[in-house]
């Protein structure tokens, strides 16, 4: 794949403002098409108003957005979205009630026949949703089934295959894994490679390295609204990107406050403990992978 | 595009999945949303048959009278089970049925009673636009208040309701206008939309045929055009489905209009049918409309149900009226015996979605 390439989208210096709140500084980050770049950052550091500006959600207050080259400054995400700029949000916008075929070509409905005889094109349909999903490696079982009854991975990876099947060249992936378990995190990742390998400028958003470190090309670290860190894969090992994430030290504190606080005894005593354990567990995990 | 990509790892697909259980036809049957009404009618045909057998309910004059009376309702069910699958809820309809009817009337009555001496047509043409109009306007204003339908279209029952009663009292000074059949162009609103053919010595109405036809009509909306999809994705999550581009208050406010269509043909057949119109015609029925809708196994949050579900579903609920007229038994317990069949069967019907969904 390429590599070296122009970035397929790129943003300069981007800011923006809430009033007087700053939500973003001097933000600059760009994806090359069959790379991924993964943009990291805890809560509140950005993440989600960065999202909305790279989809057209919000206008930068300050900056440029290039796509392919050119400049644009987009006033919906209607317009992203037809230059090929998909985001696949969180809630995934599919609908639980109905089929997988049905949630694949929902506002996009391939259709049949003529004049008032035209109808939806259901085998069409059918066999195009089972098509797209085994591109990407995805063995779905039955178009029929509805996506209420498809685990979280699964689900992602629907969005993400019709993301691709209706031209996204650059696809947005807000937290794809951060409400699934291990196993289901790394299908999902799984399927970000296979995105990148058909020539998809992937941006991943993410507050896990461990998710981070195994697709990205590159990686864009955010702390307060500003960019903390932007390097290859080759310059960062995954040790010094989780100090940068969150800061080993800062968890360490914090696990010291809590087992104070759960020695004082009371009502929540008990959970505190067990949050102190897990933060201890979390810091031992960090501690083997470095 | 894919041309240097890595070889997909999935194996090429295998003629069958070994994940995929061979679901048999009846376990796919059980999918469907209608099945519950379905199996419903049956259950309560059986029951008045043994119960209603000495007084003749295994007859064709039996099954003539509970069609015909399921025929009207059932067309507000059928429009009613759209718009409830897209997600809202018209409690005006019964008004609509009302104010429709007497805009037939009073246009077409002589103007020496008050009337507007209009010719048939041009008055069912007139209602028809108003009636739309009162659709597209409980749309409009759930789209732009949005606040709950349920509450819209409980404020436009009774403006519909008291516009109804006020302006036929105004121009006519009466409740009940007849004497459709003397206005030129009857016969042929006779043919349409109230004539009977006999079948077996029993005489079936042709709002039965309109029923069914409606029925079927909404069935290949629903599941084979992209609007229907649209119905669904509007009921089932309306912001999921904006952000993929459904048009979703342009399908609400057509759904309104639908039912407000349905509405329409339902005063139009009954004002026919009975050579006039009442001003409270129509009142009532988006409950009953509602109850037969819910029968039919669709769900009162939206983004599930059939309309076929909602066809079977007015037919219980004539079944068991005519069931009960039948064994003369006091019609006074007509209402409980309707309220118990509405209760088991969304219990039913919620048993059957969550065995569907487990299979």
């Amino acid at each position: 794949m390429s590599g070296n390439g122009t970035p397929l989208l790129e943003i300069r210096n981007v800011s923006k403002y809430f009033g007087s709140v700053i939500a973003l500084e001097d933000v600059s980050a760009f994806v090359r098409a069959g790379e991924v770049t993964c943009l990291l950052g805890d809560n509140g550091a950005g993440k989600s108003t960065l999202i909305k500006v790279l989809s057209g959600v919000h206008k930068p207050t300050k900056g440029q957005y290039f796509f392919d080259g050119k400049e644009y400054n987009f006033n919906s995400p209607r317009d992203a979205l037809e230059l090929g700029i998909a985001t696949v949000y969180q809630d995934l916008a599919m609908i639980p009630l109905m089929s997988v075929w049905r949630n694949f070509f929902l506002g996009s409905e391939p259709t049949k026949g003529w004049g008032p005889f035209k109808s939806y094109d259901a085998e069409f349909a059918k066999t195009t949703t089972k098509a797209e999903m085994a591109k990407m490696g995805i063995d779905i079982r039955d178009p029929d089934q509805t996506v209420g009854t498809l685990s979280g991975g699964e689900r992602q990876s629907v969005a993400i295959a019709r993301a691709v099947y209706f031209g996204a060249k650059v696809l947005i992936l807000d937290e794809p894994t951060a409400a699934l378990g291990v196993k289901q995190a790394g299908v999902v990742l799984k399927y970000i490679l296979q995105a990148r390998n058909r020539g998809i400028g992937v941006i991943f958003i993410t507050h896990n390295p461990h998710h981070a470190y195994p697709v990205a090309d590159h990686f864009v670290i955010l702390r307060r609204g500003q960019v903390y860190g932007d390097y290859t894969k080759a310059e960062l090992p995954l040790e010094q990107l989780v100090q940068m994430m969150a800061g080993g030290a800062d968890l360490e504190v914090l696990q010291h406050e809590l087992e104070a606080a759960s020695r004082e005894g009371g009502e929540e005593a008990e959970a505190l403990a067990e949050t102190a354990q897990n933060i201890e567990a979390e810091l031992d995990e960090l501690g083997d992978d470095a | 595009m894919a041309t240097d990509s890595a070889p997909a790892p999935a194996a090429p697909p295998p003629a069958s999945d070994e994940r995929l259980r061979e679901v048999s036809q009846l376990s796919r049957l059980l999918a469907r949303p209608e099945l519950g009404a379905v199996v419903g009618a049956v259950l309560v045909w059986v029951f008045f048959a043994i119960v209603a057998f000495d007084n003749n309910f295994i007859s064709w004059a039996t099954t003539a009278a509970i069609l015909n009376r399921a025929a009207p309702l059932g067309i507000l069910a059928v429009a009613v089970a759209l718009l409830m699958i897209g997600g809202e809820f018209d409690l005006s309809i019964g008004s609509i049925v009302g104010f429709a009817g007497m805009t037939i009337m009073v246009l077409s009555f002589p103007s020496e009673g008050g009337g507007f001496g209009w010719s048939l047509w041009p008055a069912v043409f007139a209602a028809l636009v108003i009636a739309l109009l009162t659709g597209w306007f409980n749309g409009y204003l759930v789209i732009m208040t949005k606040l709950p339908s349920f509450i819209i279209t409980l404020a436009t029952l009774f403006i519909f309701r008291g516009l109804t009663i006020a302006l036929t009292r105004l121009r006519t000074n009466r409740t009940q206008l007849g004497d459709l059949d003397e206005v030129s162009g009857f016969a042929l609103a006779d043919t349409l939309f109230a004539s009977q053919f006999t079948i077996f010595g029993a005489r079936f109405r042709v709002a039965i045929l309109w029923w069914i036809g409606l029925a079927i009509l909404a069935t290949w909306v629903l599941l084979r055009t992209k609007q229907g999809n649209w119905i669904f994705g509007a009921g089932g999550d309306a912001n999921a489905a904006r952000s993929v581009g459904v048009p979703v208050n342009k399908v609400k406010i057509a759904l309104f209009m639908t039912t407000a269509f349905a509405g329409f043909l339902v005063a139009l057949i009954q004002a026919v049918q009975f050579n006039g119109a009442d001003t409270l015609r129509g009142f009532q029925q988006e409950f009953d409309a509602i109850i037969a809708v819910v029968v039919g196994g669709t769900l009162l949050t939206g983004g599930y149900g059939s309309a076929i579900g909602a066809l079977f579903g007015a037919l219980i609920f004539a079944m068991v009226q005519q069931g009960i007229i039948i064994t003369g038994v006091d019609g006074d317990w007509f209402q409980v015996f309707v309220g118990t069949v509405l209760v088991v069967a969304v219990i039913f019907n919620n048993f059957v979605r969550q065995k569907a969904a487990q299979r």
